[in-house]
């Protein structure tokens, strides 16, 4: 039987909001700066076709921001109801980001509000593209924010603890700590990019299922130029966290890469298995790449997971997410950078039936990459909850029917995913882009 | 004036912001269902979606704004609330997720389902009574305290006349403020059919909200003495309220200025709404936790009040730019836009 534990209760149902919510926040953060893109484009281009890629990607739209709201909101609060200790103590040094993602966000709305229902409302398109920018920056700005607090819970500092009363508090310093450039770049950088091969995915797939409309295709240009670039920053950003974690949270990249041993030289250990002993087996070593990733140099010093004591080792499955997270950023990069290569030298089979199978295969995994990345930096730090301060168990709620709430909630998501999934089809079946286009009598783009 | 002072005025600024721009909303969602099953949907449908359309995301923030807020200033709320409220505030939760979303699906997915409409109305009551509650265990008697364990006595609060009194004052003041607000809108539009069928729903649920509103003083009396005793200090600002509201139903009655009887209705809530705040000062929840042992260190204070007014003066254009285009433009009212 289950036995009824407060804490591990609380940490699924924080896990299973964050994975839901993630989803729909990733794309409220990318989509509006792709809309701003395609309106941009579609206005210097003076092409109808852009303008009207970044209503039907704004109406699309709509339906996530729909449910990011509400699962925003129910993450905002849970963080009392299932944290209240952990709150009660970070509370004093950190709602200011808190408080000023609220802002963000209320900006956001407003004008996202306004977009909307000022559709035909102007002759000049450029007040459109006006209205979209504080949209894409309300979004990013939020992310900005709320990032800035995980990352406080990561590397605390700005103020100091004697016999749990805190004193001496800098807003500016916790919010400035050294985990948030880092944090901040990478959630950025991958949430655009995921967005741009999510929207890349779409166009694809009406490609592949043999639409050869020139909207598609524009559409497919775009997204996965745009993608190309996110995710070559994203690589870079990703290289610099890890310099930052070899420096500020060794034991999470030491247990990322199953590195056990300090040592110089340190190769990087891929996939592969654990035997009882801690020994790898069937793993991939690159050389020296540990050592260039945590310090840019080969021969550099790495610290390895046996210096730490064993209760604050994070579990060490978080290598196969790692790995993972790595691997598809990787490869997308290169898919990108193909099909870009491709349409400059104009080779005929990156518009071929694998090829545009593998790009409708981009969003998801990228969205996928999103989910391993936010369960490597969480369970990484894991027995802290705010590291070096107070543990996770020490944070959670004693209160009852936490299960209770977590079958409630499973519930929820599951009834919120097939209905969002379910309205976005049917939005998009009724309402081609051919007949879209007939409406509007901008038909002389023509079908090539 | 004290930090501590200056940040539950704020917070109690935003409450009172949510509480009438949600119950426009709620409302609106409860008269367009009800509608529908009355066969009058087409009076109603056209007015309240336009209303609703550009400011559904808005309304949410305004709650987010105030948890967001009161954790801020005052974090120890995160620990007595945080423990006590995990089931209520879980099931507002949900229903808030359902509501918004669906209102969203709907609206812009195009789905049609009867059953859909009954939800959507319906949570659109349900919300409230269970946001009211926090109101309810607030003015203490509810919650015990033993050791560093709280717990929430689910068995008292159901049975409690007061936990019901506030629960019929929060459905009944959703409609009278909604139907009141609508009533505005419909007549600016020129929608008279509309205009009259709202001013009956006005009318009608203005009784209810004042008598639940007395019944709750009355209840005060014997659940928290202090709190009721302390209601007489203020009782000017109940009688201004009182008359305000005496004002909306005679403007209502006389069918003339609806924007004034909706500015009269928000300053009957205001000063109750406020009277209600002052006299439960100090406490957050009465006894365990006054506004100052729960108050945030004096640097967070201080920069959140900076934020709080930086971040106004980015809000407020904003937010006249939006009513702006859409609440005081004539021809978007009318649907000509």
């Amino acid at each position: 039987m289950w036995e009824y534990d407060p804490v591990m209760f609380s940490r699924l149902l924080t896990e299973l909001t964050l994975t839901f919510h993630i989803i729909f926040a990733t794309i409220g953060v990318g989509v509006p700066l792709m809309i701003a893109i395609a309106q941009w484009v579609g206005i210097r281009k003076n092409d109808e076709h852009y303008i009207l890629l970044a209503r039907r990607w704004t109406r699309g739209f709509v339906i996530t921001v729909a449910v990011g709201v509400v699962t925003g909101t129910a993450i905002g609060l849970q963080l009392s109801l299932l944290w209240p200790n952990f709150m009660q103590l970070a509370g004093q040094v950190i709602s200011l980001p808190l408080f000023m993602e609220t802002f963000a966000f209320f900006f956001e709305a407003i004008f996202l509000g306004i977009y909307l229902y000022t559709w035909d409302r102007f002759e000049n398109q450029k007040k459109h593209l006006l209205l979209l920018i504080p949209v894409a920056i309300g979004s990013s700005a939020s992310a900005m924010f709320i990032t800035m607090v995980n990352a406080f819970m990561n590397t605390p500092q700005g103020f100091e603890l004697k016999d749990g009363v805190i004193t001496n508090i800098e807003p500016l310093a916790a919010m400035f700590n050294p985990a948030t450039p880092t944090k901040v770049a990478h959630v950025l950088t991958t949430a655009y990019m995921t967005s741009a091969f999510i929207l890349a995915s779409i166009a694809a797939w009406h490609l592949l299922r043999g639409n050869r409309h020139i909207y598609h295709k524009k559409a497919l240009y775009l997204t996965v130029k745009t993608a190309f670039i996110f995710s070559f920053a994203s690589a870079l950003v990703g290289d610099l966290s890890g310099k930052f974690l070899a420096e500020y949270q060794p034991e999470k990249l030491a247990a990322a890469e199953w590195h056990f041993e300090t040592s110089t030289h340190a190769p990087l250990v891929m996939f592969g298995t654990l035997d009882e002993n801690n020994n790898v087996k069937n793993a991939i070593e690159i050389p020296y790449a540990l050592s260039i990733l945590a310090h840019n140099h080969p021969g550099a010093e790495v610290k390895g997971l046996n210096e730490f004591p064993k209760d604050e080792i994070p579990p060490l499955y978080i290598h196969y997410l790692f790995d993972l997270m790595v691997t598809i950023g990787i490869l997308l990069t290169i898919v990108s950078a193909i099909y870009w290569l491709g349409k400059q030298l104009k080779w005929k089979w990156i518009m071929s039936k694998p090829f545009l199978a593998l790009l409708v295969a981009a969003g998801p995994l990228s969205m996928l990459a999103i989910e391993l990345g936010w369960y490597l930096a969480e369970v990484g730090r894991q027995p802290w909850i705010l590291r070096g301060y107070m543990k996770t168990a020490e944070a959670a709620t004693s209160s009852g029917n936490v299960d209770t709430m977590l079958v409630v909630f499973s519930i929820l998501y599951l009834i919120l995913g097939i209905a969002s999934v379910t309205v976005l089809i049917n939005m998009f079946r009724k309402n081609p882009v051919e007949k879209e286009l007939a409406e509007r009598s901008l038909e002389q783009g023509g079908v090539s | 004036m004290t930090l501590e002072i200056i940040g539950i005025s704020v917070l109690w600024l935003f409450l009172f912001g949510y509480v009438i721009v949600a119950s426009i909303d709620f409302g609106a969602g409860f008269f367009s269902a009800y509608s529908d099953f009355a066969k009058k949907k087409h009076i109603l449908h056209k007015i309240i979606q336009r209303y609703l359309s550009p400011v559904w995301e808005v309304t949410n923030v305004f709650l987010v704004f105030f948890f967001v807020g009161i954790v801020g200033f005052f974090p120890k709320t995160a620990y007595y609330y945080g423990t006590i409220l995990l089931v209520p505030a879980s099931i507002a939760i949900v229903l808030l997720a359902i509501r918004g979303s669906y209102y969203a699906f709907h609206t812009y997915g195009k789905t049609e389902r009867n059953w859909y409409l009954l939800a959507y109305g319906l949570t659109g009551l349900f919300i409230p009574a269970s946001l009211s509650i926090v109101l309810t265990i607030s003015e203490g008697g509810f919650v015990e305290k033993s050791g560093e364990t709280l717990t929430l006595l689910y068995k008292e609060l159901f049975v409690s006349p007061l936990t019901w009194s506030i629960v019929l004052l929060s459905i009944t003041s959703v409609l009278y403020i909604s139907a009141t607000f609508l009533t505005y809108y419909a007549n600016e539009a020129g929608d008279m059919k509309a205009r009259e069928l709202l001013r009956k729903y006005a009318l009608s649920w203005s009784g209810p909200t004042i008598l639940s509103a007395l019944l709750i003083i009355y209840q005060l009396r014997h659940h928290n003495p202090e709190h009721y005793n302390n209601m007489f200090n203020v009782a000017w600002m109940f009688v201004v309220s009182f008359v305000f509201f005496v004002i909306t139903i005679y403007l209502l009655w006389k069918k003339k200025r609806y924007g004034w009887a909706f500015v009269s209705l928000v300053l009957q809530y205001a000063f109750a709404f406020y009277a209600y705040g002052i006299s439960h000062y100090p406490y957050l929840l009465y006894p365990y936790l006054t506004i100052y042992d729960g108050f945030t260190n004096k640097t967070m204070a201080i920069a959140l009040i900076i934020a709080f007014i930086a971040g106004f003066l980015l809000l407020v254009p904003s937010l006249y730019l939006l009513l702006k285009l859409f609440l005081f433009n004539k021809k978007y009212v009318k649907g000509q836009l």
